[in-house]
C-alpha cells in the first residue's frame, strides 16, 4: 500500500479545515431551517414499508391530495404485497370508481370514456387535465405526485453529506422528511402561503390538511402529525416501489460478495505463499 | 515483455483453430503467462476492475437500451417504465447509473496511481496518453449519458455546457446551434446524444484494446519504479497470481458497488433529475455529477467565458504532456519525498476543487475556487519540471528482487 508519511496528513488536514470553514460560510447565508429527521420503518439496511401506513397514505391521497395533485401510477400497483398491499378486488372496485379517457378513439373516430380497469394509470384532477390549465387557476402547477419523494432534498452540508453514505448511517429519507416538514410547517396562521421548511418561506400551496380532515378506519388518532407520516411514507413507496424487493435481495447479495470475498482472499494467499 | 506465444495446444480441435485464429494463444501470452513484477500492490487491481466495469456499463446500457425511448417527450416517462414496470428494471437502471459513479471512482484512483509511480515515464508515454483519451472519453460518455433520462437537471446541465461552444469567437454560436440540432436544447439534441452515447462506449472500448496493448508491449510499472531486470526472479506469472489477486480486489470493490446499487441508490442522484426537464424552469442549484465537479469549479473560477473554456479543455490536455513535465529520472514517489509531499497537496486540491464545484459561487468561494485552479496548474507545470531537476530522491533498489526481499526482511524484523 502506499505509505503516507506524517507531513502528508498537515494538507489532509488543511484541506478539511478549509471545507468546514466553506460548509460554515454557505450555510449561514441559508437561514433557513432544516427539516427534522423522522423515524420511518423503511429506513436503514433493513426498513420496509409498513402496509398499513401505506393504506392510510392512500386513503390521505385519495381524499385530500387529488383534487389538485396527479399520481400517475397504475391502480395495479396498489396492489403490490411490497406496497399497500391492497386484494385485487379492492383495487378492480376502486378502478372502476373512476372514468378513463380511452387511449385509442373508437370506430367513429371519437374519443371516449370508460370504466376505469386496474391496468390504468390514476388518472389525473379532472378539472385539470393538464399543467397549463392548473396553473391558470393556481398560479403554479399542483406537481404529479409519482416521483415527488424522489424530487425533494434539502441542503445538509459538509460533513453530513459524506456519512449519509456509510452503512449504519446511511440517509436516504431525504424527500420523506422534507414532505412531512412542509405539512407540518404552516406555522403562521395569518398567512396561509407561508411554510416554515419551504425555501423562501413562500409556498404556492395553502395548507392542506389539518387536524380531523380524513376518518382513519383502523383506529390511529386523526391528526395531523399521523397524516402527514402516513402520506409521506405514501409518497415514498410511490417513488420507490422497489424498496422492500431492493433491500431483500441486498442482504443476499452482500453475504454472498462477503462469503466469495473471503473465500478468495484465503485462496490469494495461498497460492502466493509459492512465490516468497 | 510481449514476445511470440509459447502456448502449445494439446487438443487435434485446439490445433485445427489455433493454426486459423490464433486466439488461444493470445489470450496465453496475454493473460496467462504473461510476466508481471511481483511487487505490485493492490493500487495495481484498478485496470482489472475497470475492465469489468466497463463491460458491466455496456451490458446493463444495452439492456435498457430496449427500453428506453429516446425522443424529448418520452425518455423521461421510459425511465419512469424501466423503473416500475420492466423485470428488474429498477436493477439495471441502478447498476448502470451508480455504476458510472463507481467506473470514475475506480478511473480516478488509476490515475492517481500512475502520478504517484510515475506509470507515465518512459517506456510507457503511449500508455499514459491513451488513458487521457479514455478519460476524455469518459466524461464525453458521461455527459452524454446524463441527458438521456430528460430530467431538469439533464437538460440543464446540458445547456451549460454545450453553451460553452457559443464561446468560440465568430463561429462559436454556429457551432452551439449544429450540436443542438435547433437554437436551444430539445429533441434533436436528445436522439443524437444517445446515438453518440451508445458509439462512444464501443470506442472507450476499442482505445482499452490499444491501452493494454501499449501495457503489454511495455511492461507493468511496479510501486518501486524499477523495470524488470531477470523475468526468473523479478516477475511472477500473470496466472494465477495476478488474476487471482485481481479477482479478490473486484469482489471488494463489487461490495462497494452492491453497497450502492441496493442500499444508497439514490445517494448521487441529484433529486432535480426526477423532475421532467423544463426549459421554463432551471434547478436553483445547477451542478454536474460529482466526477466533473473539479472541472466545473474550474470553469466557472474563470471570470471570461473564453477563458473558462480555455482553462477546462487545458486541465485535462495539460494531463497528456505530464511525460514530459516530469523528467525525474526516478519513478516512484516512494522514493521521492518532496513529490510525495506535492502530490498529497494535488489531491486535496482536486477534493478542494471538488467541493467547490457543488457550491454556489459567493465571492470568498469563488477567490479560493481560483487559488486552488492555480494549484491545480502550478502541480504539472511548475512542480513537476522543477522537482525533475533539483529533487534530492532516495536510493532506489537494484532490483524487485531485491526490493520485495527488503520489504521482507524489515517485516520480519520488526515481527521477531
Amino acid at each position: 500500500m502506499i505509505r503516507v508519511k506524517f507531513s502528508a496528513f498537515a494538507p489532509a488536514a488543511m484541506a478539511l479545515a478549509l471545507v468546514s470553514a466553506l460548509t460554515a460560510l454557505a450555510q449561514e447565508e441559508a437561514g433557513q431551517p432544516k427539516p427534522p429527521r423522522q423515524d420511518w420503518s423503511f429506513a436503514g439496511m433493513f426498513g420496509i414499508y409498513d402496509k398499513a401506513q401505506l393504506q392510510r397514505g392512500f386513503q390521505v391521497y385519495k381524499e385530500v391530495c387529488s383534487t389538485c395533485h396527479a399520481l400517475s401510477i397504475p391502480f395495479r400497483a396498489l396492489a403490490d404485497p411490497d406496497g399497500p398491499g391492497f386484494s385485487e378486488d379492492q383495487i378492480k372496485t376502486l378502478a372502476a370508481s373512476y372514468q378513463v379517457t380511452n387511449a385509442e378513439p373508437n370506430d367513429k373516430g371519437e374519443i371516449y370514456k370508460r370504466t376505469g380497469t386496474p391496468a390504468d394509470i390514476i388518472p389525473r384532477p379532472e378539472a385539470y387535465p393538464n399543467d397549463q390549465a392548473a396553473a391558470a387557476v393556481f398560479g403554479k402547477a399542483p406537481p404529479d405526485m409519482a416521483l415527488l419523494a424522489k424530487a425533494r432534498k434539502y441542503e445538509r452540508g459538509f460533513p453530513w453529506f459524506v456519512l449519509a453514505a456509510l452503512p449504519g448511517l446511511e440517509y436516504q429519507e431525504v424527500g420523506a422528511d422534507y414532505i412531512d416538514a412542509i405539512l407540518n410547517g404552516y406555522t403562521k396562521p395569518d398567512d396561509p402561503q407561508w411554510n416554515l421548511y419551504y425555501p423562501g418561506h413562500k409556498i404556492a400551496m395553502p395548507q392542506p390538511i389539518t387536524n380531523g380532515a380524513v376518518d382513519y378506519k383502523d383506529g390511529t388518532p386523526p391528526t395531523l402529525a399521523n397524516y402527514s407520516k402516513d402520506i409521506s411514507a405514501f409518497l415514498t413507496w410511490a417513488a420507490e416501489p422497489n424498496l422492500d424487493e431492493r433491500k431483500r435481495i441486498g442482504l443476499r447479495v452482500m453475504i454472498f460478495l462477503f462469503v466469495l470475498a473471503t473465500l478468495l482472499y484465503f485462496t490469494k494467499k495461498r497460492i502466493w505463499e509459492s512465490a516468497h | 515483455m510481449s514476445g511470440p506465444s509459447t502456448y502449445v495446444p494439446k487438443s487435434a480441435i485446439a490445433r485445427w483453430f489455433e493454426s486459423r485464429l490464433p486466439l488461444i494463444g493470445l489470450v496465453h501470452s496475454s493473460f496467462v503467462a504473461f510476466p508481471v513484477p511481483r511487487n505490485l500492490n493492490y493500487m495495481w487491481a484498478f485496470g482489472a476492475v475497470l475492465s469489468f466495469m466497463l463491460v458491466a456499463q455496456i451490458v446493463t446500457g444495452v439492456v435498457l437500451a430496449m427500453h428506453y425511448v429516446p425522443s424529448a417527450t418520452e425518455a423521461f416517462s421510459s425511465v419512469d417504465h424501466i423503473m416500475r414496470d420492466v423485470n428488474y428494471g429498477w436493477l439495471i437502471r441502478y447498476m448502470h447509473s451508480n455504476g458510472a459513479s463507481l467506473f470514475f471512482l475506480a478511473g480516478y484512483i488509476h490515475m492517481f496511481r500512475g502520478l504517484y509511480y510515475g506509470s507515465f515515464k518512459p517506456p510507457r508515454e503511449v500508455i499514459w496518453i491513451i488513458g487521457v483519451i479514455i478519460y476524455f472519453l469518459m466524461m464525453a460518455t458521461a455527459f452524454m449519458g446524463y441527458v438521456l433520462p430528460w430530467g431538469s437537471m439533464s437538460y440543464a446541465g446540458a445547456t451549460v455546457i454545450t453553451s460553452l461552444t457559443s464561446a468560440i469567437p465568430l463561429v462559436g454560436t454556429s457551432i452551439a446551434h449544429w450540436l443542438w440540432g435547433g437554437y436551444a436544447i430539445g429533441g434533436p439534441t436528445l436522439t443524437r446524444f444517445y446515438s453518440l452515447h451508445y458509439l462512444l462506449a464501443f470506442i472507450i472500448a476499442a482505445f482499452v484494446v490499444l491501452h493494454v496493448w501499449a501495457l503489454h508491449v511495455a511492461g507493468q510499472n511496479n510501486p518501486d519504479g524499477v523495470e524488470v531486470k531477470d523475468v526468473e526472479r523479478d516477475t511472477v506469472a500473470f496466472t494465477p497470481y495476478a488474476t487471482m489477486k485481481d479477482v479478490f480486489a473486484l469482489s471488494l470493490f463489487l461490495i462497494l458497488y452492491a453497497w450502492f446499487v441496493f442500499y444508497i441508490p439514490n445517494y448521487l442522484l441529484d433529486a432535480d433529475n426526477s423532475n421532467i426537464a423544463n426549459p421554463l424552469a432551471t434547478p436553483a442549484h445547477v451542478v454536474p455529477e460529482w466526477y466533473l465537479l473539479p472541472f466545473y469549479a474550474m470553469l466557472r473560477a474563470i471570470p471570461n467565458k473564453l477563458m473558462g473554456v480555455i482553462v477546462l479543455v487545458a486541465a485535462i490536455a495539460v494531463l497528456a504532456v505530464i511525460p514530459w513535465l516530469d523528467r525525474s529520472p526516478v519513478k516512484s514517489a516512494k522514493y521521492r519525498p518532496t513529490y510525495r509531499f506535492f502530490f498529497w497537496i494535488f489531491v486535496a486540491i482536486c477534493i478542494g476543487l471538488g467541493y467547490l464545484g457543488s457550491q454556489e459561487p459567493t465571492a470568498g468561494l469563488a477567490l479560493i475556487a481560483r487559488i486552488l485552479t492555480f494549484g491545480y496548474f502550478a502541480f504539472f507545470l511548475i512542480i513537476m519540471p522543477v522537482l525533475s531537476f533539483t529533487e534530492r530522491t532516495k536510493p532506489i533498489p537494484t532490483s524487485i528482487a531485491d526490493a520485495v526481499l527488503e520489504k521482507t526482511k524489515t517485516a520480519a524484523a520488526a515481527a521477531g
